[in-house]
């Protein structure tokens, strides 16, 4: 089985139609686990229960770069391979990294708010991914822009890939920008010194996090594989009523002229 | 050679000619510097300390808002068919009609700069920064926006869903052209490295921006 036998959406809906409901288990139980880990971890000495936002932030802000990177990789596919469900597939996940960003800069606000005193902090991080989230926007209303799905495919896999080697770029002169402007005020996690209790819930929390997009990835995916096929039913069935009465004016036509004659 | 030298004097020759619009972007540039005042108050010493700020977002906007129209006009006329169909390459076609839309738009606002830094109550020392920042940052605005003005022209859409797209893309060159300029200003940064920043941005686009576009123009003109 390689990418290409998937060219086939036919062969891709039956695959899926049987992966995902053991993918969704999967998906499920792994968030189960992982949740009960991170409501189990003891509080912080310092942050005391806020710390719990952590296992849900985190996941959130790591799958909203991944996403890009899955985009980044569909964009190759339709502009280089021309894989026929490539830009289904960088269609389908735009709107979910969205929701992720938004979930990361959601979560981060609210753990911001008993930490920092604030909902908003002009973060080097924090900026980067609001940024980040704006990039989603704009790709979003690229694609509901333009009614041809293949035209808007090749424009968003165009700008996808600018944005690819441009949000290291963004990333690196927000950090800058920031160190200009408020010399480390900012009081942050412990990095790579994470203890134990807390590292394992989180890794339980982002490999569960990354099967939900996998899980809700294929999905929106088969579902835009639908909406494309119903969408050219329906232009037949349209021709076909245009079509058919275009010829039934034309013979009534005839016969008005006829019976003139 | 004489391609692309030819291709850059006639967008310049249309650029500057009735219809060609390249010095309204000047206009804009004083314009939205104009409006600045009447929005933060008429307090000299508030506008001199926003100036830099002030006069690259207008900078900014104008040579974006500028760009829409690069490559629609000569799909109009059917000249963009005739520049895709040519034996030159596309990418260098495309970096030569950035280099003439920079030479027609963007150089007029930096000459612009000296006037509209008089009326914020900038010195000469600041007025020399803003300009010289300009200088070697709008090219990367130029050769960033191309990226949007070639989707516009693929895509039949210009306007606000191009400025949305391609806004984000300039912020490193809006962080690194005023940080450069309050460096000469009120300090404590070195003027140096911000300003070397800008100008590798500015090499980056140079390189990035006609591929993307010629990317763009090759598969979505059809």
């Amino acid at each position: 089985m390689t990418l290409i036998d998937l060219a086939n959406p036919t062969r891709f809906l039956a695959l899926t139609a049987r992966v995902l409901p053991w993918l969704a288990a999967a998906t499920v139980i792994l968030l189960t686990i992982g949740l009960y880990q991170s409501a189990l971890a003891p509080d912080d000495y310092q942050q005391g229960a806020t710390v719990k936002i952590m296992f849900i932030h985190v996941p959130n802000a790591w799958l909203s770069m991944f996403v890009w990177g899955v985009m980044s990789i569909a964009s190759l596919g339709t502009l280089v391979w021309r894989h026929p469900l490539a830009d289904v597939a960088a269609k389908a996940a735009a709107p979910i990294g969205a929701a992720f960003t938004f979930l990361a800069l959601l979560t981060g606000s609210l753990w911001g708010r008993p930490m920092w005193g604030t909902y908003w902090e002009w973060d080097a991080r924090l900026t980067s991914v609001l940024i980040l989230f704006l990039m989603y926007l704009g790709l979003m209303a690229l694609w509901r822009a333009v009614d041809d799905p293949s035209r808007a495919a090749r424009a968003a896999a165009v700008l996808t890939l600018v944005g690819a080697i441009n949000l290291p770029i963004i990333k690196f002169s927000v950090d800058w920008w920031n160190t200009l402007h408020q010399p480390a005020s900012v009081m942050r996690m412990g990095g790579s010194s994470l203890d134990k209790s807390f590292l394992i819930p989180l890794l339980v929390m982002a490999v569960a996090f990354t099967l939900l997009f996998v899980t809700l990835h294929l999905a929106a995916m088969r579902n835009e594989i639908l909406r494309r096929r119903v969408r050219s039913l329906q232009m037949m069935q349209a021709s076909r009523v245009a079509f058919s009465s275009e010829m039934g004016t034309g013979s009534r036509e005839e016969t008005a002229s006829k019976g003139a004659a | 050679m004489t391609a692309l030298s030819a291709l850059i004097r006639r967008d310049i020759r249309i650029a500057l000619r009735v219809g060609g619009g390249a010095l309204i972007g000047v206009l804009f540039f004083l314009t939205v510097v104009v409006l600045m005042p009447f929005a933060v108050g008429p307090d000299l010493a508030l506008l001199s300390r926003l100036g830099p700020a002030i006069l690259w977002l207008g900078a900014l906007l104008a040579s974006l808002l500028t760009l829409d129209r690069l490559f629609m006009a000569d799909h109009e006329d059917g000249s963009l068919d005739l520049i895709t169909m040519s034996r030159t390459p596309l990418e260098l076609a495309c970096a030569a009609k950035a280099l003439a839309h920079w030479l027609a738009a963007g150089l007029p606002l930096i000459v612009a700069t000296p006037v509209l830094g008089l009326l914020l109550n900038l010195d000469m020392v600041a007025t020399g920064a803003v300009a010289l920042t300009l200088l070697a940052g709008t090219p990367a605005l130029t050769f960033t926006g191309m990226i949007g003005a070639a989707l516009a022209v693929t895509l039949h859409r210009g306007g606000l869903l191009m400025a949305v797209l391609v806004l984000p893309l300039s912020i490193p060159v809006l962080i690194f052209g005023v940080a450069a300029s309050q460096a000469v200003i009120v300090g404590p940064m070195t003027f140096g490295a911000p300003f070397s920043i800008l100008c590798a941005l500015s090499l980056v686009s140079l390189v990035v921006g006609p591929f993307a576009a010629a990317a763009s123009l090759k598969h979505g003109l059809d």
